[in-house]
Protein backbone atom coordinates (compact mmCIF):
# COMPACT_ATOMS: atom_id res chain seq x y z
CA UNK A 1 0.00 0.00 0.00
CA UNK A 2 2.39 2.30 1.54
CA UNK A 3 5.31 1.81 -1.44
CA UNK A 4 2.70 3.08 -4.23
CA UNK A 5 3.91 6.78 -2.93
CA UNK A 6 7.13 6.37 -2.54
CA UNK A 7 7.56 8.03 -6.02
CA UNK A 8 6.04 10.68 -4.30
CA UNK A 9 8.43 11.31 -1.59
CA UNK A 10 10.96 10.50 -4.25
CA UNK A 11 9.70 13.82 -5.61
CA UNK A 12 9.35 15.67 -2.87
CA UNK A 13 12.82 14.87 -2.22
CA UNK A 14 14.37 16.03 -5.78
CA UNK A 15 12.38 19.13 -5.31
CA UNK A 16 13.80 20.23 -1.98
CA UNK A 17 16.98 19.23 -3.28
CA UNK A 18 16.64 21.97 -6.36
CA UNK A 19 15.49 24.49 -3.59
CA UNK A 20 18.50 24.07 -1.58
CA UNK A 21 20.71 24.71 -4.01
CA UNK A 22 18.37 27.91 -5.43
CA UNK A 23 18.64 29.07 -1.67
CA UNK A 24 22.52 29.24 -1.36
CA UNK A 25 22.77 31.59 -3.88
CA UNK A 26 22.75 34.50 -1.26
CA UNK A 27 23.55 34.49 2.00
CA UNK A 28 20.73 35.76 3.70
CA UNK A 29 18.39 32.34 2.25
CA UNK A 30 21.03 29.94 2.53
CA UNK A 31 20.55 28.52 5.64
CA UNK A 32 17.19 27.78 4.62
CA UNK A 33 18.60 25.78 1.74
CA UNK A 34 20.65 23.67 3.88
CA UNK A 35 17.01 22.60 6.31
CA UNK A 36 15.43 21.42 2.99
CA UNK A 37 18.84 20.00 2.03
CA UNK A 38 18.18 18.21 5.27
CA UNK A 39 14.14 17.37 4.67
CA UNK A 40 14.99 16.20 0.89
CA UNK A 41 17.64 13.72 2.65
CA UNK A 42 14.93 12.88 5.38
CA UNK A 43 12.62 12.02 2.92
CA UNK A 44 14.63 10.20 0.67
CA UNK A 45 16.04 7.45 3.45
CA UNK A 46 12.81 7.32 4.89
CA UNK A 47 10.81 6.51 1.52
CA UNK A 48 13.71 3.77 0.61
CA UNK A 49 13.20 2.33 4.04
CA UNK A 50 9.76 1.80 3.30
CA UNK A 51 10.49 -0.15 0.44
CA UNK A 52 9.35 -3.60 0.07
CA UNK A 53 12.58 -5.24 -0.67
CA UNK A 54 13.68 -4.40 2.37
CA UNK A 55 13.75 -7.59 4.42
CA UNK A 56 16.04 -6.93 7.39
CA UNK A 57 17.39 -3.57 8.79
CA UNK A 58 19.80 -4.46 11.25
CA UNK A 59 23.25 -3.67 8.90
CA UNK A 60 21.45 -0.47 7.46
CA UNK A 61 20.67 0.49 11.28
CA UNK A 62 24.41 -0.28 12.52
CA UNK A 63 25.90 1.51 9.39
CA UNK A 64 23.97 4.40 9.87
CA UNK A 65 25.44 4.37 13.59
CA UNK A 66 29.04 4.20 12.15
CA UNK A 67 28.27 7.04 9.69
CA UNK A 68 27.06 9.44 11.98
CA UNK A 69 29.96 8.17 14.15
CA UNK A 70 32.43 9.13 11.65
CA UNK A 71 30.43 12.04 10.10
CA UNK A 72 29.87 14.55 13.34
CA UNK A 73 33.60 14.45 13.46
CA UNK A 74 34.40 15.28 9.97
CA UNK A 75 31.73 18.04 10.25
CA UNK A 76 33.84 19.57 13.62
CA UNK A 77 36.71 20.13 11.54
CA UNK A 78 38.26 23.54 11.85
CA UNK A 79 37.92 25.82 8.98
CA UNK A 80 41.62 25.66 8.16
CA UNK A 81 41.06 21.78 6.74
CA UNK A 82 38.20 22.21 4.47
CA UNK A 83 39.98 20.96 1.38
CA UNK A 84 41.28 17.87 3.14
CA UNK A 85 37.92 17.24 4.51
CA UNK A 86 36.38 17.75 1.39
CA UNK A 87 38.51 15.67 -0.79
CA UNK A 88 37.96 12.85 2.05
CA UNK A 89 34.11 12.75 1.57
CA UNK A 90 34.41 12.90 -2.45
CA UNK A 91 36.18 9.89 -1.84
CA UNK A 92 33.72 8.49 0.68
CA UNK A 93 30.54 9.54 -2.13
CA UNK A 94 32.50 7.95 -4.75
CA UNK A 95 33.67 5.03 -3.26
CA UNK A 96 30.05 4.21 -1.98
CA UNK A 97 28.61 4.48 -5.76
CA UNK A 98 31.53 1.92 -6.97
CA UNK A 99 30.32 -0.42 -3.85
CA UNK A 100 26.87 -0.46 -5.37
CA UNK A 101 28.01 -1.24 -8.65
CA UNK A 102 30.06 -3.86 -7.98
CA UNK A 103 26.83 -5.38 -5.68
CA UNK A 104 23.90 -4.61 -8.32
CA UNK A 105 26.57 -6.25 -10.84
CA UNK A 106 27.04 -9.45 -8.80
CA UNK A 107 23.95 -9.49 -7.64
CA UNK A 108 21.58 -9.32 -11.38
CA UNK A 109 25.15 -10.67 -13.33
CA UNK A 110 23.64 -13.09 -16.27
CA UNK A 111 20.45 -10.82 -16.83
CA UNK A 112 22.03 -7.35 -17.53
CA UNK A 113 20.60 -5.83 -20.24
CA UNK A 114 23.40 -3.70 -22.32
CA UNK A 115 21.67 -0.28 -21.57
CA UNK A 116 21.96 -1.02 -17.46
CA UNK A 117 25.33 -2.61 -18.07
CA UNK A 118 26.99 0.49 -19.91
CA UNK A 119 25.66 2.78 -16.70
CA UNK A 120 26.42 0.57 -14.31
CA UNK A 121 30.08 0.56 -15.94
CA UNK A 122 30.54 4.21 -15.98
CA UNK A 123 29.29 4.01 -12.56
CA UNK A 124 31.69 1.76 -11.05
CA UNK A 125 34.66 3.49 -13.63
CA UNK A 126 33.96 7.03 -11.93
CA UNK A 127 33.20 5.79 -8.47
CA UNK A 128 36.21 3.96 -7.88
CA UNK A 129 38.62 6.40 -10.07
CA UNK A 130 36.87 9.04 -7.82
CA UNK A 131 37.79 7.63 -5.11
CA UNK A 132 41.33 6.63 -5.21
CA UNK A 133 42.09 10.48 -6.76
CA UNK A 134 40.11 11.89 -3.73
CA UNK A 135 42.14 10.05 -1.29
CA UNK A 136 45.29 11.33 -3.51
CA UNK A 137 44.17 14.97 -3.18
CA UNK A 138 43.56 14.52 1.10
CA UNK A 139 46.93 12.78 0.88
CA UNK A 140 48.51 16.21 -1.27
CA UNK A 141 46.27 18.56 1.35
CA UNK A 142 46.96 17.31 4.28
CA UNK A 143 50.55 16.93 3.32
CA UNK A 144 50.90 13.43 4.01
CA UNK A 145 51.86 13.27 0.33
CA UNK A 146 54.56 15.82 -1.34
CA UNK A 147 52.58 19.02 -2.61
CA UNK A 148 54.75 19.39 -5.20
CA UNK A 149 53.86 17.50 -8.44
CA UNK A 150 55.87 14.03 -9.97
CA UNK A 151 56.20 14.15 -13.30
CA UNK A 152 58.14 10.98 -14.94
CA UNK A 153 58.92 10.48 -18.63
CA UNK A 154 55.77 9.29 -20.50
CA UNK A 155 53.78 10.18 -17.88
CA UNK A 156 50.73 11.38 -19.97
CA UNK A 157 51.27 8.21 -22.85
CA UNK A 158 50.92 5.88 -19.24
CA UNK A 159 47.75 7.67 -18.00
CA UNK A 160 45.76 7.80 -21.19
CA UNK A 161 46.41 4.63 -22.30
CA UNK A 162 45.46 3.24 -18.90
CA UNK A 163 41.94 5.34 -19.05
CA UNK A 164 41.88 3.73 -22.50
CA UNK A 165 42.11 0.01 -21.36
CA UNK A 166 39.80 0.81 -17.92
CA UNK A 167 37.31 2.42 -20.99
CA UNK A 168 37.90 -0.53 -23.07
CA UNK A 169 37.37 -3.24 -20.48
CA UNK A 170 33.60 -0.91 -19.77
CA UNK A 171 32.92 -1.18 -23.25
CA UNK A 172 33.83 -4.98 -23.29
CA UNK A 173 31.21 -5.63 -20.52
CA UNK A 174 28.97 -3.58 -21.62
CA UNK A 175 28.45 -6.12 -24.66
CA UNK A 176 29.24 -9.31 -22.62
CA UNK A 177 27.99 -8.34 -19.09
CA UNK A 178 29.07 -12.20 -18.54
CA UNK A 179 32.34 -11.60 -18.56
CA UNK A 180 32.41 -11.85 -14.60
CA UNK A 181 36.63 -12.65 -14.63
CA UNK A 182 37.38 -9.05 -15.98
CA UNK A 183 34.97 -7.23 -13.88
CA UNK A 184 37.42 -7.16 -11.26
CA UNK A 185 40.55 -5.72 -13.77
CA UNK A 186 38.24 -2.93 -14.64
CA UNK A 187 37.43 -1.93 -11.13
CA UNK A 188 40.99 -2.42 -10.43
CA UNK A 189 42.62 -0.12 -13.48
CA UNK A 190 39.84 2.54 -12.36
CA UNK A 191 41.23 2.51 -8.70
CA UNK A 192 44.85 2.64 -9.91
CA UNK A 193 44.44 5.34 -12.70
CA UNK A 194 42.53 7.60 -9.89
CA UNK A 195 46.03 7.57 -8.32
CA UNK A 196 47.82 8.46 -11.52
CA UNK A 197 45.54 11.24 -12.10
CA UNK A 198 46.81 12.72 -9.16
CA UNK A 199 50.32 12.14 -8.82
CA UNK A 200 51.42 15.43 -11.37
CA UNK A 201 48.88 17.76 -9.97
CA UNK A 202 49.99 20.19 -8.09
CA UNK A 203 48.63 22.20 -4.98
CA UNK A 204 47.92 25.17 -6.93
CA UNK A 205 45.31 23.07 -9.30
CA UNK A 206 43.86 22.13 -6.11
CA UNK A 207 40.74 24.06 -6.39
CA UNK A 208 40.54 22.77 -10.29
CA UNK A 209 40.49 19.47 -9.05
CA UNK A 210 38.31 19.24 -6.70
CA UNK A 211 35.74 20.72 -7.81
CA UNK A 212 36.53 18.04 -10.94
CA UNK A 213 36.62 15.39 -8.09
CA UNK A 214 32.94 16.99 -7.11
CA UNK A 215 31.65 16.75 -10.33
CA UNK A 216 32.73 13.05 -10.96
CA UNK A 217 31.00 11.68 -7.49
CA UNK A 218 27.95 13.19 -8.98
CA UNK A 219 27.58 11.75 -12.00
CA UNK A 220 28.90 8.55 -10.65
CA UNK A 221 25.83 8.69 -8.54
CA UNK A 222 23.13 9.49 -11.59
CA UNK A 223 24.78 6.90 -13.41
CA UNK A 224 23.35 4.63 -10.68
CA UNK A 225 20.38 6.37 -10.84
CA UNK A 226 19.92 4.79 -14.39
CA UNK A 227 21.04 1.04 -12.90
CA UNK A 228 18.73 1.44 -10.84
CA UNK A 229 15.86 3.34 -13.02
CA UNK A 230 15.44 6.07 -9.84
CA UNK A 231 15.05 9.42 -11.08
CA UNK A 232 15.63 10.74 -7.93
CA UNK A 233 19.61 9.83 -8.04
CA UNK A 234 19.79 11.15 -11.52
CA UNK A 235 18.58 14.52 -11.03
CA UNK A 236 20.48 14.77 -7.25
CA UNK A 237 23.41 13.50 -9.48
CA UNK A 238 23.19 15.78 -11.82
CA UNK A 239 22.72 18.62 -9.73
CA UNK A 240 25.99 18.07 -8.55
CA UNK A 241 27.82 17.15 -11.36
CA UNK A 242 27.20 20.56 -12.73
CA UNK A 243 27.88 22.30 -9.72
CA UNK A 244 31.33 20.82 -9.64
CA UNK A 245 31.79 21.03 -13.70
CA UNK A 246 30.82 24.75 -13.31
CA UNK A 247 33.24 25.39 -10.30
CA UNK A 248 36.05 23.87 -12.34
CA UNK A 249 35.19 25.82 -15.05
CA UNK A 250 35.76 29.09 -13.11
CA UNK A 251 38.70 28.01 -11.46
CA UNK A 252 40.17 27.19 -15.13
CA UNK A 253 39.08 30.38 -15.75
CA UNK A 254 40.48 32.23 -12.63
CA UNK A 255 44.06 30.75 -13.91
CA UNK A 256 43.56 31.67 -17.46
CA UNK A 257 44.21 27.54 -18.20
CA UNK A 258 42.64 25.03 -19.89
CA UNK A 259 41.41 21.35 -18.47
CA UNK A 260 43.79 19.23 -19.99
CA UNK A 261 46.36 21.66 -18.74
CA UNK A 262 45.70 21.32 -15.60
CA UNK A 263 45.15 17.77 -15.53
CA UNK A 264 48.27 16.86 -17.87
CA UNK A 265 50.21 20.07 -17.59
CA UNK A 266 52.16 19.17 -14.09
CA UNK A 267 51.70 23.47 -13.18
CA UNK A 268 54.08 24.29 -10.46
CA UNK A 269 57.06 22.15 -11.28
CA UNK A 270 60.24 24.52 -10.58
CA UNK A 271 60.96 26.53 -13.54
CA UNK A 272 64.72 25.55 -13.10
CA UNK A 273 66.83 28.38 -14.71
CA UNK A 274 63.71 30.85 -14.93
CA UNK A 275 64.71 32.91 -11.92
CA UNK A 276 68.53 32.40 -11.64
CA UNK A 277 70.28 35.74 -13.08
CA UNK A 278 68.07 37.73 -11.28
CA UNK A 279 69.06 37.82 -7.71
CA UNK A 280 70.92 41.30 -7.88
CA UNK A 281 67.34 43.07 -8.11
CA UNK A 282 66.71 45.22 -4.58
CA UNK A 283 63.78 44.75 -2.52
CA UNK A 284 62.39 47.51 0.26
CA UNK A 285 61.81 45.74 3.58
CA UNK A 286 60.01 46.98 6.30
CA UNK A 287 59.57 46.46 10.12
CA UNK A 288 56.35 45.65 11.47
CA UNK A 289 56.76 49.14 13.21
CA UNK A 290 56.87 51.35 9.93
CA UNK A 291 53.90 48.92 8.31
CA UNK A 292 51.92 50.01 11.04
CA UNK A 293 52.54 53.87 10.47
CA UNK A 294 51.75 53.31 6.89
CA UNK A 295 48.91 51.41 7.67
CA UNK A 296 47.67 54.06 10.23
CA UNK A 297 48.02 56.71 7.85
CA UNK A 298 45.90 55.18 5.32
CA UNK A 299 42.18 55.65 4.58
CA UNK A 300 41.65 52.68 2.39
CA UNK A 301 43.58 49.52 2.93
CA UNK A 302 42.73 46.74 0.94
CA UNK A 303 43.92 43.27 2.27
CA UNK A 304 44.88 40.12 -0.14
CA UNK A 305 44.88 36.87 2.07
CA UNK A 306 46.46 33.93 -0.26
CA UNK A 307 46.75 30.05 0.92
CA UNK A 308 50.20 31.67 3.39
CA UNK A 309 47.46 33.28 5.55
CA UNK A 310 45.56 29.94 5.95
CA UNK A 311 49.24 27.84 6.82
CA UNK A 312 50.08 30.39 9.42
CA UNK A 313 46.06 29.85 10.82
CA UNK A 314 47.04 33.96 10.67
CA UNK A 315 43.40 34.82 9.85
CA UNK A 316 42.29 35.68 13.57
CA UNK A 317 45.11 38.36 14.05
CA UNK A 318 44.16 39.39 11.01
CA UNK A 319 40.42 40.21 11.86
CA UNK A 320 41.88 41.94 15.19
CA UNK A 321 43.74 44.37 12.64
CA UNK A 322 40.91 44.49 10.73
CA UNK A 323 39.27 45.81 13.74
CA UNK A 324 42.02 48.15 15.53
CA UNK A 325 42.11 49.97 11.58
CA UNK A 326 38.63 50.48 11.55
CA UNK A 327 38.15 51.82 14.73
CA UNK A 328 40.52 53.98 13.87
CA UNK A 329 38.20 55.10 11.15
CA UNK A 330 40.57 53.42 8.34
CA UNK A 331 38.53 51.34 5.53
CA UNK A 332 39.27 47.32 5.18
CA UNK A 333 38.44 45.36 2.31
CA UNK A 334 39.56 42.24 1.62
CA UNK A 335 40.48 41.39 -2.05
CA UNK A 336 39.36 37.68 -2.98
CA UNK A 337 41.16 35.87 -5.65
CA UNK A 338 38.51 33.33 -7.22
CA UNK A 339 41.94 30.30 -6.84
CA UNK A 340 43.56 31.97 -3.73
CA UNK A 341 43.59 28.77 -1.43
CA UNK A 342 43.12 24.86 -1.99
CA UNK A 343 39.61 25.06 -3.16
CA UNK A 344 37.05 27.20 -4.45
CA UNK A 345 35.96 29.67 -1.63
CA UNK A 346 38.43 28.77 0.65
CA UNK A 347 39.59 32.48 1.64
CA UNK A 348 35.44 33.74 2.11
CA UNK A 349 34.86 30.68 5.14
CA UNK A 350 38.29 31.67 6.96
CA UNK A 351 37.67 34.83 6.78
CA UNK A 352 34.22 34.51 8.04
CA UNK A 353 35.30 32.22 10.74
CA UNK A 354 37.59 34.80 11.90
CA UNK A 355 34.53 37.21 12.51
CA UNK A 356 34.94 39.25 9.35
CA UNK A 357 32.24 40.74 8.04
CA UNK A 358 31.39 39.17 4.01
CA UNK A 359 29.84 42.10 2.82
CA UNK A 360 33.82 43.43 3.31
CA UNK A 361 34.87 40.10 1.34
CA UNK A 362 35.34 41.55 -2.90
CA UNK A 363 35.46 39.29 -5.65
CA UNK A 364 38.09 40.10 -8.07
CA UNK A 365 36.26 41.86 -11.14
CA UNK A 366 34.48 44.40 -8.31
CA UNK A 367 37.60 45.61 -6.27
CA UNK A 368 40.33 45.69 -9.09
CA UNK A 369 38.76 49.18 -10.14
CA UNK A 370 39.37 50.33 -6.28
CA UNK A 371 42.87 49.62 -5.69
CA UNK A 372 44.34 52.93 -7.76
CA UNK A 373 42.36 54.43 -4.56
CA UNK A 374 43.83 52.64 -1.78
CA UNK A 375 46.00 53.71 0.39
CA UNK A 376 48.13 50.42 0.89
CA UNK A 377 47.49 47.07 -0.81
CA UNK A 378 48.89 44.41 1.97
CA UNK A 379 49.27 40.98 0.57
CA UNK A 380 49.39 38.39 3.13
CA UNK A 381 50.57 34.96 2.03
CA UNK A 382 49.33 35.19 -1.60
CA UNK A 383 51.87 35.51 -4.31
CA UNK A 384 50.91 34.30 -8.05
CA UNK A 385 47.91 36.03 -7.92
CA UNK A 386 49.26 39.70 -7.66
CA UNK A 387 51.96 38.99 -10.17
CA UNK A 388 51.83 41.69 -12.66
CA UNK A 389 53.93 39.48 -15.46
CA UNK A 390 50.38 38.35 -15.71
CA UNK A 391 49.32 41.41 -17.04
CA UNK A 392 52.72 42.10 -19.82
CA UNK A 393 55.13 39.44 -19.69
CA UNK A 394 54.60 36.60 -22.84
CA UNK A 395 56.87 34.57 -21.39
CA UNK A 396 55.55 34.11 -18.19
CA UNK A 397 53.46 30.71 -17.18
CA UNK A 398 50.70 32.30 -15.74
CA UNK A 399 50.43 35.29 -18.71
CA UNK A 400 46.85 36.32 -19.44
CA UNK A 401 45.30 34.86 -16.00
CA UNK A 402 43.46 37.45 -14.37
CA UNK A 403 44.81 38.94 -11.19
CA UNK A 404 44.32 41.62 -8.88
CA UNK A 405 45.62 44.90 -9.32
CA UNK A 406 47.90 44.96 -6.29
CA UNK A 407 50.56 46.57 -7.88
CA UNK A 408 47.96 49.90 -8.58
CA UNK A 409 47.91 51.07 -4.59
CA UNK A 410 49.82 53.88 -3.68
CA UNK A 411 51.93 51.87 -1.36
CA UNK A 412 52.04 47.83 -1.77
CA UNK A 413 52.97 45.50 1.60
CA UNK A 414 54.19 41.95 1.11
CA UNK A 415 53.85 39.81 3.98
CA UNK A 416 56.12 37.06 3.76
CA UNK A 417 58.51 34.08 4.56
CA UNK A 418 61.38 34.92 2.80
CA UNK A 419 62.15 35.58 -0.66
CA UNK A 420 61.39 32.03 -2.01
CA UNK A 421 59.17 32.35 -4.98
CA UNK A 422 55.76 30.94 -4.94
CA UNK A 423 53.83 27.58 -5.74
CA UNK A 424 54.52 28.31 -9.33
CA UNK A 425 58.11 28.52 -9.33
CA UNK A 426 57.73 32.08 -10.81
CA UNK A 427 59.91 35.27 -9.17
CA UNK A 428 56.81 37.85 -8.53
CA UNK A 429 58.19 41.35 -9.90
CA UNK A 430 55.99 43.05 -7.83
CA UNK A 431 58.35 42.51 -4.61
CA UNK A 432 60.95 44.69 -6.63
CA UNK A 433 58.94 47.68 -7.20
CA UNK A 434 59.73 51.42 -5.78
CA UNK A 435 56.26 51.19 -3.87
CA UNK A 436 56.52 47.62 -2.28
CA UNK A 437 57.51 47.38 0.93
CA UNK A 438 58.51 43.78 2.25
CA UNK A 439 57.69 42.65 5.35
CA UNK A 440 59.46 39.15 6.14
CA UNK A 441 58.30 36.64 8.84
CA UNK A 442 55.54 34.20 9.87
CA UNK A 443 51.80 35.99 8.64
CA UNK A 444 50.43 35.29 11.65
CA UNK A 445 53.90 37.07 13.98
CA UNK A 446 54.09 39.85 11.28
CA UNK A 447 50.06 40.95 11.18
CA UNK A 448 50.01 39.94 15.44
CA UNK A 449 52.99 42.79 15.88
CA UNK A 450 51.39 45.31 13.67
CA UNK A 451 48.34 45.06 15.50
CA UNK A 452 50.63 45.34 18.73
CA UNK A 453 52.03 48.81 17.27
CA UNK A 454 48.67 49.77 16.27
CA UNK A 455 47.64 49.96 19.98
CA UNK A 456 45.42 47.08 20.08
CA UNK A 457 45.11 43.92 22.06
CA UNK A 458 48.70 42.04 22.28
CA UNK B 1 15.94 2.51 -26.92
CA UNK B 2 14.09 1.48 -23.85
CA UNK B 3 11.16 3.83 -22.68
CA UNK B 4 13.15 4.03 -19.09
CA UNK B 5 16.61 4.79 -20.78
CA UNK B 6 14.94 7.85 -22.43
CA UNK B 7 13.04 9.12 -19.99
CA UNK B 8 16.20 8.49 -17.94
CA UNK B 9 18.37 10.88 -20.42
CA UNK B 10 15.50 13.34 -20.89
CA UNK B 11 15.32 13.78 -16.36
CA UNK B 12 19.51 13.63 -16.46
CA UNK B 13 19.75 16.67 -19.42
CA UNK B 14 17.13 18.73 -17.92
CA UNK B 15 18.21 18.46 -14.16
CA UNK B 16 22.08 19.23 -16.10
CA UNK B 17 20.99 22.42 -17.35
CA UNK B 18 18.65 23.27 -14.27
CA UNK B 19 21.56 22.54 -12.06
CA UNK B 20 23.76 25.00 -14.83
CA UNK B 21 20.88 27.98 -14.44
CA UNK B 22 20.69 27.55 -10.49
CA UNK B 23 24.83 27.25 -9.52
CA UNK B 24 25.67 29.85 -12.08
CA UNK B 25 23.68 32.41 -9.76
CA UNK B 26 25.47 30.82 -6.44
CA UNK B 27 27.84 34.07 -5.33
CA UNK B 28 31.68 33.55 -5.23
CA UNK B 29 31.50 33.85 -1.72
CA UNK B 30 29.61 30.45 -1.06
CA UNK B 31 31.35 28.36 -3.10
CA UNK B 32 33.23 26.67 -0.15
CA UNK B 33 29.49 25.59 1.02
CA UNK B 34 28.27 25.30 -2.07
CA UNK B 35 30.71 21.95 -2.52
CA UNK B 36 29.60 20.64 0.95
CA UNK B 37 26.16 21.13 0.02
CA UNK B 38 26.49 19.08 -3.13
CA UNK B 39 28.47 16.64 -1.93
CA UNK B 40 26.00 15.85 0.64
CA UNK B 41 23.36 15.80 -1.65
CA UNK B 42 25.23 13.42 -3.82
CA UNK B 43 25.25 11.11 -0.29
CA UNK B 44 21.74 10.15 -2.21
CA UNK B 45 23.37 7.35 -3.35
CA UNK B 46 22.30 6.32 0.40
CA UNK B 47 19.33 4.92 -1.89
CA UNK B 48 20.60 2.31 -4.05
CA UNK B 49 22.94 1.88 -0.58
CA UNK B 50 19.72 0.77 1.83
CA UNK B 51 18.53 -1.31 -0.68
CA UNK B 52 21.79 -3.44 -1.75
CA UNK B 53 22.21 -3.49 2.17
CA UNK B 54 18.54 -4.29 3.35
CA UNK B 55 17.70 -7.12 0.50
CA UNK B 56 20.56 -9.43 1.96
CA UNK B 57 20.84 -11.29 -1.16
CA UNK B 58 24.12 -12.69 -0.73
CA UNK B 59 26.76 -11.39 1.61
CA UNK B 60 29.18 -10.18 -0.83
CA UNK B 61 26.09 -7.57 -1.46
CA UNK B 62 24.97 -7.48 2.21
CA UNK B 63 28.86 -6.50 3.14
CA UNK B 64 29.04 -4.25 0.24
CA UNK B 65 25.56 -2.38 0.81
CA UNK B 66 26.45 -1.92 4.50
CA UNK B 67 29.70 -0.34 3.50
CA UNK B 68 28.09 1.85 1.02
CA UNK B 69 25.41 2.96 3.61
CA UNK B 70 28.35 4.01 6.11
CA UNK B 71 30.09 5.90 3.42
CA UNK B 72 27.21 7.66 2.44
CA UNK B 73 25.81 8.31 5.91
CA UNK B 74 28.81 10.00 6.72
CA UNK B 75 28.44 13.03 3.78
CA UNK B 76 24.89 13.41 4.66
CA UNK B 77 25.71 14.13 8.32
CA UNK B 78 29.09 15.62 7.77
CA UNK B 79 27.92 17.26 5.01
CA UNK B 80 24.99 18.80 5.90
CA UNK B 81 26.34 20.02 9.42
CA UNK B 82 29.44 21.55 8.53
CA UNK B 83 27.60 23.68 5.77
CA UNK B 84 25.51 24.59 8.22
CA UNK B 85 28.06 24.95 10.52
CA UNK B 86 29.84 27.69 7.91
CA UNK B 87 26.66 29.71 6.81
CA UNK B 88 26.11 30.65 10.50
CA UNK B 89 30.01 32.08 10.57
CA UNK B 90 28.54 34.35 7.45
CA UNK B 91 27.68 37.97 9.24
CA UNK B 92 26.82 41.40 7.77
CA UNK B 93 29.24 44.37 9.23
CA UNK B 94 27.35 45.82 12.58
CA UNK B 95 25.57 42.65 12.86
CA UNK B 96 25.75 39.67 15.29
CA UNK B 97 29.13 39.29 17.77
CA UNK B 98 31.87 41.14 17.78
Amino acid sequence: MIDSFIPLIYLAAAISFILALMWLSAVATARRGVIIGVAGMALAVCGTLLKPEIVSYRWIAIAFVAGTAIGVPMAMMPMTAVPQRTALSHAFGALAAGLVGTAEYYLRTPNLDRFTMGALSLEVLLGFLTFTASLMAFGKLQEILPTRPITYRHQNVLNLSLLGLAAGAGAYLTARPEATWLFPVFGALALVFGVLLIVPIGGADMPTVISLLNSYAGLAAAAMGFVLNNKLLIIAGALDGSSGFILSVIMCRAMNRSFTNVLFGAFGQVQAGAAAGEEQRTVRSATPDEAAGILQAASLVIVVPGYGMAVAQAQHKVREMYDVLTKAGVEVKFAIHPVAGRMPGHMNVLLAEADIPYDKLMEMDDVNSEFPQADVALVIGANDVTNPAARHDRGSPIYGMPILDVDKARTVMVIKRSMNPGFAGIDNELYYMDRTLMVFGDAKGVVGNIVKELGGRP
Amino acid sequence: MSTDLELGLYVFVLATFLGFQVIRRVSPLLHTPLMSLTNAISAIAVVGSILVAGEQKTTLSTVLGTLAVTCSMINIVGGYLITYRMLRMFRKSGKGKS
